[in-house]
This record gives structure tokens, sequence and C-alpha cells, in this order.
């Protein structure tokens, strides 16, 4: 007989957390991922990203408590005092855990709009699947909390903010947290959610999963600005259920993290939805960034957009795969997707994996992919008009991201974007330059 | 008064296919403060090379003569420092910069210049007020402004916006490469009316140009014909006239 130990599956990190579990869903997912393991480079949605990062640690389940003083310098630099994100209604985790007392109370969000938390009962919902997605296994088995938004029929929402924190401790933690967002027919909700942690002393691991659910005419738009400590490692996976005239348009900024992988699956369920799925990353020394998508086509005259471009300098690597599927009854279907990365460093890369799989014979389909450095003519353009090299270069990056970041139609979000955008534009730039 | 601009048996050439392709063959040219001097000659003789040599171009190579600017060595700096000491270049093809900001773009390089010549930067009021001035002389609508730099921009839109960017950098030469090209009759006659609103003892341009009718709106004070690489004759504004009438058949039989 082969015994196969949690060890040899990848799931040392966390081998302790994942025995003895009470209720059926959580052990099942563990079961799952027993059985699994973590994906190795074997596993084709795993191939170009390696998870052995997470091998260096054995990641505990984070404590409650956590420095409140802490927790305020990081809220503040993240929505400043009198910014555009300032007056929006948020809700607010801490190392995985939903915290009232940093949240907006109940009474203060939308009419209409209910919240409430994971921990007070678990709902794992239809969406996600822990058998086809291991680290969706392992949020199953370990999530403990989670937001839980339900917007009622017609309602328009507005903005609400979605801050998941991580306060490091000595020791490495991980926290998985569970999110759900249901959006009613005709509904509409913009979700600004932001990640991330304070720098040291350990390294933390954050995974989330967010399930979306957008009925008959609503509109959900989800812009997520991922801005994790240095050595953490951030790896999500959103799922989202978009029906007839729905429209789900999503953007995710990458910025922070060691190891970091942005995961959509979104499902067109009715006829004349559309999804956009749209993001860009900059990254720098050591860091990959890893942007995967699976968008089907489940229904007729629904449109995909995809447009992610990534800048890239030191030691960087990107990932993206983008796969469309288009099934059988999905005719009329018009998909988009286009992934360009702009290469600082010759020691910086990108793995690049388009998929089309199309079973309709009336479609739509393009893709395409680019790769390069700056442009020279645009370059000597600029120097021309007396900008030195170095501010003609940052204005060239940040033109590039800048116009995918025009893709987020709500404006605070928007803001938000370029905001944060030119921030970590100015300090990569600058140690990149320091270091060549 | 001394020489703004001197050239002297400048000589370049390109990498081709890994072979340099010698274009500017020893040109000769000086071009006094406050003066309005033409280049004419066909296709291919070297007059966009000289320009894009002048403005510090990298993939040119300089392999012999001397170009002096305002009395420093004009080769030895790097295109910025050309901008800052007061050269500026009006593309004949400007470049599209997707995603940057007309206004943005204009702000950044008018207080760099501004920067580098030791002058106060403008603020956002008085950046404003000057780039309104400047593009209602240029009937050019703030629209342009709103936009990423020339992407989605007319040809003679692109050419009003080199000119817009000439008028808010006040350099002392520019080099005006082919910037009535494309243009019909009323972007001519407002482009041209843009260059000799800059007309002073302190600014000189250098106009590169096939045709009679820009230099009819800015009156130079010399033409040079190039040729083969080289300024093959000199002369006044009756040059351009007689080029116009017999064409460059007889300046190129004097260059073999």
């Amino acid at each position: 007989m082969n015994a196969i130990t949690p060890s040899d599956r990848g799931l040392a990190p966390f081998e302790a957390r994942l025995s003895s579990f009470q209720d059926a869903t959580r052990k099942a997912a563990a079961g799952d991922l027993a059985l699994t393991g973590l994906p190795g480079p074997r596993v084709e949605a795993w191939h170009y990203t390696s998870l052995r990062a997470l091998n260096s640690y054995i990641f505990n389940e984070p404590d409650t408590c956590f420095n409140e003083s802490a927790v305020q310098v990081i809220l503040r630099s993240l929505i400043p005092q009198s910014g555009c994100l300032e007056p929006l209604p948020r809700l607010v985790l801490v190392n995985g855990r939903v915290v009232p007392a940093l949240s907006s109370p109940a009474a203060s969000l939308p009419e209409g709009v209910t919240f409430s938390a994971f921990s007070g009962s678990p709902d794992f919902g239809m969406q996600a699947s822990p058998q086809r997605d291991p680290l969706v296994a392992l949020n199953t088995a370990l999530a403990v909390d989670g937001i839980k938004l339900v917007v009622e029929p017609r309602v328009k929402a507005g903005r609400i903010l979605l801050i998941s924190l991580a306060m490091s401790s000595s020791g490495a933690i991980s926290f998985h947290p569970r999110h759900s967002v249901t959006l009613g027919e005709g509904a509409s909700l913009t979700l600004i959610e932001i990640a991330a942690g304070s720098e040291g002393p350990g390294a933390y691991f954050h995974n989330p999963v967010l399930s979306c659910s957008v009925a008959e005419g609503a509109h959900l738009e989800h812009i997520k600005l991922q801005r994790e400590a240095a050595d953490a490692i951030h790896l999500a996976t959103v799922y989202a259920d978009i029906a007839s005239h729905a429209t789900y348009e999503s953007f995710t900024l990458g910025l922070g993290a060691v190891l970091a992988r942005h995961e959509v699956h979104a499902t067109l369920r009715g006829s004349h939805a559309g999804v956009h799925v749209n993001g860009a990353q900059l990254l720098g020394s050591g860091q990959v960034g890893d942007i995967t998508s699976v968008i089907t086509h489940g229904a007729p005259d629904c449109i995909s957009r995809q447009t992610v471009r990534n800048v890239l300098t030191d030691r960087a690597r990107a990932v993206f795969q983008g796969k469309v599927l288009v099934e059988r009854v999905a005719q009329k279907t018009d998909g988009y997707q286009m992934n360009q990365a702009l290469l600082l460093s010759p020691t910086a890369g990108i793995d690049a994996k388009p998929e089309l799989e199309i079973y309709a014979d009336d479609v739509k389909c393009s893709h395409g992919a680019t790769v390069g450095a700056l442009d020279e003519e645009q370059l000597f353009y600029l120097r021309s008009r007396g900008i030195p090299d170095a501010g003609a270069r940052q204005m060239l990056v940040e033109a590039f991201l800048t116009e995918a970041a025009d893709l987020v139609q709500d404006e605070v979000a928007h803001a938000a974007l370029g905001t944060a955008l030119t921030e970590a534009l100015v300090s990569r730039i600058a140690a990149w330059e320091n270091a060549s | 008064m001394t020489d703004l601009l001197k050239i002297s048996g400048l000589h370049a050439s390109i990498d081709a296919d890994g072979k340099p392709k010698e274009i500017l063959r020893g040109v000769d040219l000086v071009i006094p403060p406050g003066e309005v001097h033409a280049i004419m000659g066909p296709n291919g003789c070297g007059k966009s090379t000289l320009s894009y040599v002048l403005a510090g171009r990298e993939e040119y190579d300089v392999t012999s003569g001397s170009v002096t600017f305002m009395g420093r060595d004009l080769l030895d700096m790097e295109p910025e420092e050309r901008a800052a000491a007061g050269l500026f270049l009006a593309f004949q093809s400007p470049v599209e910069l997707p995603g940057v900001n007309n206004a943005n773009f204009l702000r950044t390089a008018v207080n760099a210049v501004r920067r580098a010549r030791g002058e106060a930067e403008l603020d956002a009021v008085g950046f404003l007020k000057a780039v309104r001035a400047a593009t209602k002389n240029l009937s050019m609508s703030d629209d342009m402004l709103k936009r990423s730099v020339n992407v989605g921009f007319s040809g003679g839109e692109k050419k009003r916006n080199e000119v817009l960017q000439m008028t808010m950098l006040q350099p002392t030469l520019a080099i005006l490469d082919e910037t009535d090209s494309g243009l019909d009759v009323d972007a001519l006659r407002i482009v041209a009316e843009g260059v000799k609103n800059l007309r002073s003892p302190k600014f000189s341009a250098l106009v590169i140009t096939h045709h009679q009718r820009l230099l009819d709106y800015l009156g130079p004070d010399r033409i040079h014909v190039m040729a083969r690489g080289r300024i093959v004759r000199s002369g006044g504004p009756e040059l351009a006239k007689q080029i116009d009438a017999e064409g460059y058949a007889s300046f190129l039989a004097e260059a073999a």
C-alpha cells in the first residue's frame, strides 16, 4: 500500500490544520486536497507559476488580536483623509477576519444592501469548485470568515470598499477568507477591493475566494488593488456568474507580494451579458505575478473583453493565461483578448498562454499579445522636448499602464488606481534605476 | 555678433544592414541670430538627417565635423540638454504617445526646460493661461489638449501641435522639418503665422521645405540648396524662386 502523507503533496505548510474537521464541506475539501495536493508544474493550470515559495513556511492560524494603532497607520495610508475613498462605506478584515470596529456600521450601508459575516453562518455557495481548484479546496477547508453582501433587486448600491489587511506576527500566518457578493435583478454595485499588509517580521499568505452572482440586468464593477507586503503570497480566486443582460466588469492592479495570482472564472449564463476581465501588473525584483482567467460563453450574444498590461523590471516574471470557452449554444459571441508586456530589463520575462476553445460556428473571437521594450522614437521625442531620459521613461511606462486603467468606468475607483500606480511607479523606477 | 549655429564639415552615417551608410558628406552652414534660413533639396539629400543629428538622435553616427550652438559643442549634449539650451525640432512625422495626456506632456516639457534654464516653473494656473493663449493663436481646440499626444490627430493637427510646443518652449533656434507638408492652404497659413509670431532678434529658424508658399509667408533671409549630403549653393530668397521654376537638376549636376 502506498501511504500518501500531506508532505508529499505540498501540504506540509498547512498540515496541522488540515485534519479533524467537523462539517462535511470542509472535510470533503480537505479530502480533495489530500488526494490532489497543491498543484505542481505538471498540472497544466500551474505550469508557469510555481507554488514552491509556500514550502518555506509553516503557516499558522493567525491570532485574533492585533496591534490596533499599526492597523490604523496602514488604513490611513491606504485611504488618505479627504481622499476620494474616505467617504465610502467600508468592510475591513484583519488577518482574514471581519473587524466590526474598523468597518462602517451596518446602518450606514445603502438601503437594500445587507452585509453579514461568513463566520456567523458559513455558506460556501455553489459556484466554487474545490474538486477542480486545489487552492479553492484549501480555502474551503481553512476559511474562518469573510463578507457576504446581498444587493436587493433594482437597488443602485453605489460603491463599497472591501479592505483586507494582514498584520504579520513573529511566525508565518495564512488566512483564507470566503467572500460572496450577490446582486438581484437590475441591481448595481461597485466593489473596490484593497489587499495590503504590514511588512514583516513574519510572512503571510492571503488566499481569498470571492463568489459573485449577478442576476438579470444587474451590473457589478469589481476593482481590485493588490498591494500586499513584499514577502507576502497572494493567491486569489474569483467566480462570477452572469445572467442575461447583466455585466461583471473587473480590473485588477497587481503591485505587491512576492508571488501573486489573480484567477477568475467567469461564466456568461444568459444572453446579451457581458464580462470584462482587465488588469495590469507592475512587478520588480523577484516578483511573480500571474493573471489567469477562464471565461465561459454559455449563452448567445454575449461580449467578453480582456486587456492585461504588464510592466516588468529587474528579475520580475509575469504569467498570463486566458482561456475563452465558447459553448455550442453561444452563437454571436464577441470575444476579445489582449495581453501586452513591457520588459524594462533583459532579465525580466513573461509567459503568456491564450486559449480559445470554440464549439459554436458563428462567433467573433480575437486575441493577441505583444512583448517589447520602450519605443526609442517615443523616448527621443520626449527628450527632444527637454524631458530628461529618466522622466521620459517614467512617462511612457505610466502611459502604458494608464491606458489599461482607463478601462475602469467608475471614476472614484479610477482615481484610486491612478494614485496607487503613480506611487508605485515612482518607487519602482527609482529602485530599478539605482540598481542598474 | 557671434553665430548662433555653426556647422563645419559635418559627416554622419547610419547603420544600414550592418554597414555604415554615409548620408551627410561635409555640411557647412552658419545661422546668425534672428535670421530665418531655408534648406531645400530633393528627397533623400540628407535634410531630415541633418535635423535629427542636430536634435541629437542616437542612431546617427557623426564621423567628423563639428557643430557649435551658442558657442557650445552641440554634439556633446544630450537631446534634453539641447532643448534646454534653446534648440527645437518640429518633427516631419510627429510621434504618437498613447496614454500621455497632451497638456501634461506640454507642462512637463515646459517646466523641465524652465528648470534647466534656471527659470521658475509654471504652476497649473500660469501654464493654463499661457497654453490657452497659444492654442487660440493656432486655432486649436481645448479638446486637443485633453487627448493623448498626437493620437488620432489629423496631419494638420499634428503639425499645429508641433508649433504649439515650439511656442511654449521658446527656442532660440527652431528647425522645422517639412512642417508645411500635408497641410491645406488654411492650415499652412495658421502654421506660418505661428512661426512668424516668434520672429524676433532672439529667434532663428532653419526651415526644411519643398515649397515656395511657406517661404512666402516667412520671408527667409537665406536659402541653402542641399544635394547628396552637402550644401551646394546658398543665396538670397531669389534662389527659392529659381528652384520653383527650374527644379533641382542644375544643382544636382553641380553636386555630382
